[in-house]
């Protein structure tokens, strides 16, 4: 999808059309999510403080981002992918990869395919998407990006390296700011110069895996299938401070919270965990993550909430270090069917996990704040 | 130092000391062993926490003590052909000879060796062969997290001549009760012992017929922070320091209300368990399902490999179904000392009791309790 939240905005209210438009949280901490392409020309980009981007571009409209909108969207628009093929790899909430070998018979060229596409979301959603055609998935992701917004690039197997060339060594996955860095020291700035210059020089400069993967893209090599329906790998939550916040007792409440949440979204999923990690990121960014394995799977948050203090204290981190944002997370997600729950001896009857599920159906039923832990209750109310 | 001994005595004894050697000693003495001729040869090791020290007979031509590689010792004597061992110390070395072989050893400096902790007070003597299958028996269900401490001990109660030995780890708890002799009858304590160092102490004192239990408890004069246990037996010694912490009421966790019961034969029983439990990855659930007369095993789901086995089982009730890890269940009908379990239930949901079969109506004197998987919503 084009600019995808600032689209669906735009779609939603029709007067913003042909304004610079800003979809990001406006607190002091808040970034940019999404900006349309009249806000993208003056600068804006995905990730800039919004207070940033206030100062460049007051002119713009900003506006709180609606994520359960944006979700129902991006379902709807999955689902248009999988009437073409089943082999859909999402990336994100608005990006796939789509294998559509297999659908050629059926559907036409793939390039008839990819109009057909873009028509039927334009249509059934409002909004623009752009979409890349060629034989490997990061040529594709290459070729959408290249021809954002609204369009439409066929890169046939024998025109790959007359694409991918001329291109800048930075358009490369994985080269980020450090690894260009290094090419530019050795005079290489376009993919055509990584392309003319020996695997042995690249390896020894780069490492022996990065330098053959880069010399494989080079080429236009991408070996990655495309992989369908990733199963959910992990569930979490995490929150940055309005403020940054040194008290430990606040940062605890603050993980009860997640280690909630994140058991809610385990239960919803239908799944226990084995693992609990947590992640946090010191008010210099320095970000780190301690993770532990369970004896027994979980979905409870009082089981999840230990483990985070515990490797919250572990880390040292609970002396008064200045945290910027903390978040917890739990992998290694077997489906509660299978696996079971392990009950403990002196547990109360009925069990925390039932306690929870209960807690879970109220929510439901009232809104997510109609029953929570003491700890969790602001003073003021 | 110039010694001449067995190589069986030597091994055996290096093996045995060995044990208490940190696999990260906190300072690098630690790693060493100490040997210390006299009279007898004397081998030490500690690692602030557990001591180990044997006594084996030697020939010895010169007095001396002499500090080695305790890691290196022990895989070098384990290895020394069947010969009679020389150790001989030059210098800052001591050579260890047996038959055609010969190893040269860094020693490390005898006078930063930290002293081992005293024996303390002798409190009893129980027989070591019953001894060391009790406290395997009670070990299975200690914890393994570090992050309970507690739970990783099993808890020694001592209340005149019976002796009570518990562990669990939340999920199952484990009872043994033994009789012993105290050497004050009106003894009445309960301390928490490391799971392991326990299990150890016990299987490695079973060469001699009794083991004497030494005791310091906190607060007692010379007695280190939590207080101390010591084992002695057949020429060799070990302490260990007790675990604080607060372990279970576990009294209270023990039913007082049996809803039904089934008798199985272990050894088939256990059998079935390992083998439907292929199919249960990572020790997810084996479910078990009771009918009159029998027991239907099975494991895995719709989506993945399955395992059904049906086995005989002197059962008379309602259908009754439950879950449990394998794991556990096979803990416990490996700990349970006779050739038929007995599975008593206390309801859905709710712990089972296994048992071995008692002879002629005597009350168990192994108990484990285990809790089942719940499966579903």
């Amino acid at each position: 999808m084009d600019a995808f939240y600032a689209s669906v905005e735009i779609r939603d209210r029709p007067a913003l059309a042909g304004r610079p438009v800003i979809v990001g949280a406006s607190g002091s901490r808040g970034v940019v999510l999404s900006a349309s392409y009249e806000a993208r020309a003056l600068g804006i980009r995905s990730a800039m403080p919004i207070t940033r981007a206030r100062r460049i571009c007051p002119q713009a409209d900003f506006i709180a981002p609606r994520h359960e909108v944006y979700g129902r969207v991006s379902a709807e628009v999955m689902a248009v992918f999988r009437a073409v093929t089943p082999q859909v790899e999402p990336l994100s909430l608005d990006e796939a990869f789509l294998d559509v070998s297999g659908s050629v018979r059926r559907l036409g060229r793939p390039a008839r395919i990819a109009a057909v596409i873009r028509a039927t979301i334009a249509e059934q959603q409002g909004i623009t998407c752009s979409v890349g055609v060629a034989p490997s998935k990061f040529v594709a992701k290459l070729a959408s990006a290249h021809c954002k917004p609204d369009g439409l690039l066929v890169v046939p197997a024998d025109r790959v390296l007359d694409f991918l060339h001329p291109l800048p060594v930075g358009a490369l996955w994985g080269v980020g700011e450090r690894t260009g860095e290094e090419l530019a020291r050795l005079g290489l700035r376009t993919v055509g110069d990584i392309a003319q210059t020996p695997v042995a020089t690249l390896q020894r400069e780069l490492g022996q895996a990065a330098g053959s993967h880069l010399a494989a893209l080079a080429w236009g090599r991408d070996e990655r299938p495309v992989v369908a329906a990733v199963p959910e790998k992990s569930v979490g939550a995490e929150e940055t401070f309005a403020a940054d916040v040194d008290d430990p007792e606040v940062i605890r409440r603050e993980l009860l919270r997640l280690a909630g949440r994140t058991a809610r979204s385990l239960r919803a999923s239908g799944c226990v965990a084995r693992t609990v990690v947590v992640k946090l990121r010191l008010a210099n960014f320095r970000t780190i993550t301690r993770s532990r394995t369970l004896r027994e799977p979980t979905e409870v948050t009082s089981v999840i909430y230990e483990t985070a203090c515990a490797l919250y204290t572990g880390s040292g981190l609970d002396r008064r270090a200045r945290l910027r944002l903390v978040g917890v997370r739990v992998t290694g997600l077997t489906p509660v069917a299978t696996a079971g729950v392990q009950l403990s001896l002196g547990e109360p009857a009925p069990s925390w996990q039932q306690a929870e599920r209960a807690v879970d159906r109220i929510a439901g039923r009232f809104g997510p704040d109609a029953v929570r832990r003491a700890a969790l209750v602001e003073p003021h109310e | 130092m110039k010694i001449e001994l067995e190589r069986d005595a030597l091994a055996e004894a290096v093996a045995w000391t060995a044990r208490a050697l940190p696999a990260r000693p906190a300072v690098p003495v630690l790693a060493g062993m100490l040997l210390a001729a006299g009279a007898d040869l004397t081998l030490s090791s500690f690692d602030y926490d557990v001591s180990a020290q044997a006594r084996i007979p030697v020939s010895t031509q010169e007095e001396g003590t002499v500090l080695v590689s305790g890691r290196l010792l022990a895989e070098i004597t384990r290895s020394l052909p069947p010969r009679p061992v020389s150790i001989v110390t030059d210098g800052s070395r001591a050579v260890l000879t047996c038959g055609s072989a010969t190893f040269t050893l860094l020693t490390m400096p005898v006078e930063d060796y930290p002293s081992l902790p005293q024996m303390p007070e002798l409190v009893g003597t129980v027989g070591s062969d019953a001894f060391a299958s009790a406290v395997t028996q009670s070990a299975t269900a200690a914890g393994r997290d570090d992050t309970l401490p507690a739970l990783t001990g099993v808890r020694v109660e001592i209340d005149g001549d019976s002796l009570t030995l518990v562990s669990t780890d939340r999920y199952r708890l484990a009872v043994r009760e033994l009789r012993w002799n105290p050497t004050r009858p009106d003894l009445n304590v309960a301390m928490l012992v490391p799971a392991r160092a326990l299990a150890e102490s016990a299987r490695a004192l079973t060469s001699g017929a009794e083991v004497c239990i030494a005791l310091a408890l906190p607060g007692d004069g010379g007695a280190p922070g939590e207080g101390m246990i010591g084992f002695e037996g057949a020429g060799r010694r070990t302490t260990t320091r007790l675990l604080g912490g607060e372990f279970p009421r576990y009294q209270n966790l023990l039913p007082s209300q049996i809803t039904g019961s089934a008798e199985l034969v272990c050894e088939p029983f256990g059998a079935a368990v390992k083998r439907v439990a292929l199919v249960a990855e990572r020790n997810t659930a084996v479910r078990l399902a009771f009918s009159p007369g029998q027991v239907v095993l099975e494991a895995g789901t719709g989506d993945e490999a399955q395992a059904v086995e049906a086995l005989e089982a002197a059962y008379e009730g309602d259908d009754f179904q439950i879950a449990f890890n394998p794991q556990f269940l096979l803990d416990g009908l490996t700990a349970i000392d006779s050739d038929t379990v007995r599975i008593s239930f206390t309801g859905p949901g709710k712990a089972v009791l296994m048992t071995g079969k008692p002879a002629g109506g005597a009350e168990p004197d192994y108990r484990y309790l285990l809790m089942p998987i719940r499966l579903g919503a």
